[in-house]
């Protein structure tokens, strides 16, 4: 068996510090917001781990394709921990979203488009273990599972664009000239290091996580084959 | 050559069509639940939200596309359930065609299911709540919306049917995949209803439009990965 990799160990040190230091950065370091006031803090941590959610997501799909053409197991355990990965990533995204709500649109959710597909992207993939838990064999649930990762990813985009496509009145924080200009964030200066200082925190914090998942992924597939061994 | 595989490909296809078109108009199994669980749908709405005249006109669209998804999912059950459990899908995989004439034989004969339901349902509701809804705006987008509600519907059918809780979960995996779709031709749907122009429902079409190549081009490129055995 296997130690556990140094490397990993490490970035378990990382993680705890960078989130330290973000949390520092997002709560007193940044300057409180005019229109919102404090509760604009959420922001730093609610947009990165959204950022997050869908990396998770799109490393499912890279992983499902790849599985499809290779047909090679890691693939499949790789594409399970980007969707797990995701998955917790995008709930704390719209619990985050929902308390920021409460605050400034005095409720805790209304149907509005990003809201909307948030909540569907969030179900597709809430599907995808539901499939992969109704199939025995392995090999048609690594199948399965890298096919509707695929199908599933159409949600992706959809729900990043979708404050782009429809008026909503979620705030577009990467605006593209005109189309943000009048419910876009105009960040100072140090608000804009607390929120790339948090999305990078909450970066190596979701490969960290990945890399846990994967391991674990890898750690129970040769448990599988053990038991397979004593069967025999 | 190249033109034969083609012509093949098509017959290929027609002759899986045709195949589920006979096989339904011999048994009518499938029309008649299809028929009459949309039917119940409607009636249960009707009571459900105490439908007057003035609160129907609103929600009509809504009404008519989870008539179209509910009966549809039926529809998508049974069309993969009745290959697996008879031994026909294997003979289908056995057969000298290319595996994608199968998904796409499959996916025109849900949609024509579909739009056979759907060209009873929409005459019926119109008499029963005296309201015109023979607008080709409207007609367009029950289209456009099927059309895609088919291309997912039928790959997902025929993952669900390899599965343990097969009828269980084909609404589970189908419906969060295809509700942008439903949520679209909904809009899109009120918007011609309620006589608007083109210029403000352009956009839901072309999403509809979108979505419709999007989900034949995925279903086509891994189709051949769901039989695979």
């Amino acid at each position: 068996m296997k130690e556990k990799p140094i490397g990993l160990t490490i970035l378990n040190v990382i993680s705890v510090i960078l989130l330290g230091i973000s949390l520092y950065m997002s709560l007193v370091f940044a300057p409180v917001e005019v229109n919102m006031g404090n509760v604009q803090r959420i922001f730093y941590t609610h947009v990165s781990v959204g950022w997050l959610g869908m990396i998770g997501f799109l490393l499912a799909l890279v992983a499902g394709i790849l599985y499809l053409v290779t047909g090679k197991k890691r693939w499949d355990i790789i594409g399970v921990a980007g969707v797990e990965v995701g998955l917790v990533f995008c709930f704390l995204n719209i619990i985050s979203g929902s308390v920021w709500a409460k605050a400034t649109w005095n409720t805790w959710w209304i149907w509005e488009p990003r809201l909307i597909t948030a909540t569907i992207m969030e179900l597709i993939y809430i599907a995808y273990i539901m499939l992969r838990q109704s199939i025995d064999e392995p090999d048609r649930r690594a199948r399965f599972g890298a096919i509707y990762a695929i199908v599933g990813f159409v949600s992706v985009p959809l729900t990043f664009l979708s404050i782009r496509i429809w008026n909503t009145i979620h705030p577009v924080v990467i605006a593209s000239g005109d189309a943000g200009a009048d419910t876009g964030m105009n960040m100072t200066d140090n608000m804009q290091k607390a929120f790339f200082f948090a999305l990078f925190t909450f970066t190596v914090i979701g490969v960290t996580l990945l890399w846990h998942r994967i391991r674990l992924g890898f750690l129970s597939d040769k448990i599988e084959q053990l038991k397979m061994k004593m069967v025999e | 050559m190249h033109k034969n595989n083609k012509t093949s490909f098509f017959k290929s296809v027609w002759a899986i069509v045709w195949k589920d078109l006979a096989a339904e108009l011999r048994s009518r199994e499938l029309m008649t639940a299809m028929l009459m669980f949309a039917v119940l749908v409607i009636l249960i709405f009707n009571f459900a939200l105490d439908l007057n005249p003035n609160i129907q006109k609103e929600v009509t669209p809504g009404i008519l596309w989870v008539t179209f998804v509910f009966a549809g999912t039926l529809g998508l059950n049974r069309s993969m359930a009745v290959e697996k459990d008879r031994g026909c899908l294997d003979g289908l995989l056995l057969a000298p065609v290319d595996r994608n004439a199968i998904y796409f034989g499959k996916m025109i004969g849900n949609l024509l299911f579909m739009l056979i339901i759907e060209a009873i349902v929409i005459p019926l509701y119109s008499i029963l709540y005296n309201m015109n809804l023979f607008n080709p705006g409207l007609l367009l987008t029950i289209l456009l919306g099927s059309i895609g509600y088919a291309a997912v519907g039928t790959l997902l059918s025929s993952m669900a049917v390899h599965t343990r809780t097969r009828d269980v979960l084909l609404p589970i995996l189908l419906f969060p995949v295809v509700l942008p779709v439903l949520i679209t031709a909904v809009q899109a749907s009120g918007a011609y209803l309620a006589g608007q122009d083109f210029e403000y429902i352009s956009n839901s079409i072309y999403i509809l439009i979108t979505y419709d190549v999007i989900f034949l081009a995925i279903a086509y490129m891994v189709f051949d990965f769901v039989v695979e055995e």
